[in-house]
């Protein structure tokens, strides 16, 4: 072995990040897999709840095509991104801050992924379903992380659109049509986003400000985001009902939609009533970002158990 | 590049290639998958 040369410690590993090849688990990283679990599970849920078959090839290749635009559009993001997650604690350990990657290669793979999965849900599923998959990648590459987000205090509303269409795409690829259902699908993410991230922004706000992203907090203050979680969270309420309301899905879907929404106000109540004080915990905010999680895996999974009782018969 | 960089250089090179080998391979089986699905469709 040659002593001369000394092992490659974390430092230089950062040095010669532009002539080691990234590992094959950066690129994996660069997806947002903790992101992808939500749009995999709500573009399943889209493709099962949506009426009429399909065959469970070309299911799990719409899904896996969803995927791989999710992640092709999180490469992206990450590649425009790059100096800003070098600044904030809860990104500096991505395969760019890091230096583990070189840029170009997280843009080159990014957009590869993103050209990949709209070709593979044409020719696979249908031109249509490749549409929506292109117009929400370039929404949230585009639209909202180069144009919007640096730019406007509502960037969460609008980010919110991206992480949307998942369960729009999923019942498309299996009906071939866009109508009132997937639609409302559309309404019930587009609408839980804003106080799900805002609480989330609340308790994690000094870090936004730091890079200069106007997140509510930084640029309107406390009490407008808390009055915003609770406006936001009283529209959800009718939109994750109107399923039910309009005959799309039984009372399985209804009665769960009513309950979780109720909860949802109710959690959403003390933050909207109170400020931060000094050395707060900020419990009530900690505890409505993690129900706002439960909240959308339940109420899905209720979508999904309502057709599928229907389907058997078991409810009418 | 020294020796244990060209032994880093070599190794990543090789898992990433493992990979790639992989998904090609995944994506083969996928699409002859796809296509008998479309033809009996058909």
């Amino acid at each position: 072995m040659d002593t001369a040369s000394p092992p490659i410690s974390p430092t230089s590993a950062a040095a010669t990040a532009a002539a080691l090849p990234a590992e094959w688990r950066d690129f994996f990283t660069l997806t947002k897999p903790r992101v992808m679990t939500l749009v995999i599970f709500t573009a399943i849920c889209g493709v099962l709840a949506a009426p009429g078959s399909i065959h469970p090839v070309l299911g799990f290749t719409a899904i896996l095509a969803i995927s791989m635009g999710a992640g092709g559009s999180a490469a992206l993001n990450q590649w425009w991104e790059a100096d800003i997650d070098k600044g904030m604690k809860r990104t500096m350990n991505r395969p760019l801050p890091t230096g583990r990657m070189r840029r170009e290669d997280a843009r080159d793979f990014g957009i590869f992924l993103s050209a990949t999965s709209v070709c593979l849900m044409g020719v696979a599923i249908g031109w249509l379903a490749a549409g929506l998959l292109l117009g929400a990648i370039i929404y949230y590459a585009v639209i909202y992380t180069m144009w919007l987000k640096p730019r406007t205090p509502q960037n969460i509303v609008i980010g919110g659109g991206a992480g949307a269409f998942p369960p729009l795409i999923g019942w498309v690829a299996v009906t071939g049509e866009i109508t009132a259902m997937p639609m409302l699908l559309f309404a019930i993410i587009f609408f839980w986003t804003p106080p799900h991230f805002w609480a989330l922004a609340l308790f994690v706000q000094s870090d936004y400000a730091k890079v200069g992203i106007p997140m509510l907090p930084v640029v309107a203050g406390e009490k407008v985001t808390r009055r915003q979680i609770m406006f936001y969270t009283l529209l959800l309420t009718p939109v994750a009902i109107a399923p039910w309301a309009i005959g799309g899905t039984g009372w399985i879907y209804g009665s769960v939609a009513v309950v979780l929404s109720a909860l949802f106000i109710a959690l959403a109540l003390p933050v909207a009533t109170r400020m931060k004080a000094a050395d707060d915990t900020m419990l009530p905010e900690k505890r409505l970002f993690k129900y706002s999680i439960v909240y959308l895996f339940v109420l899905f999974a209720a979508l999904v158990a309502d057709r599928v009782a229907a389907y058997q018969g078991w409810i009418a | 590049m020294t020796p244990e960089e060209e032994t880093e250089y070599r190794r990543r090179q090789k898992s990433r290639n493992l990979v790639v080998a992989g998904t090609l391979l995944f994506f083969v089986v996928l699409f002859y998958a796809i296509t008998m699905v479309r033809i009996g469709d058909g």
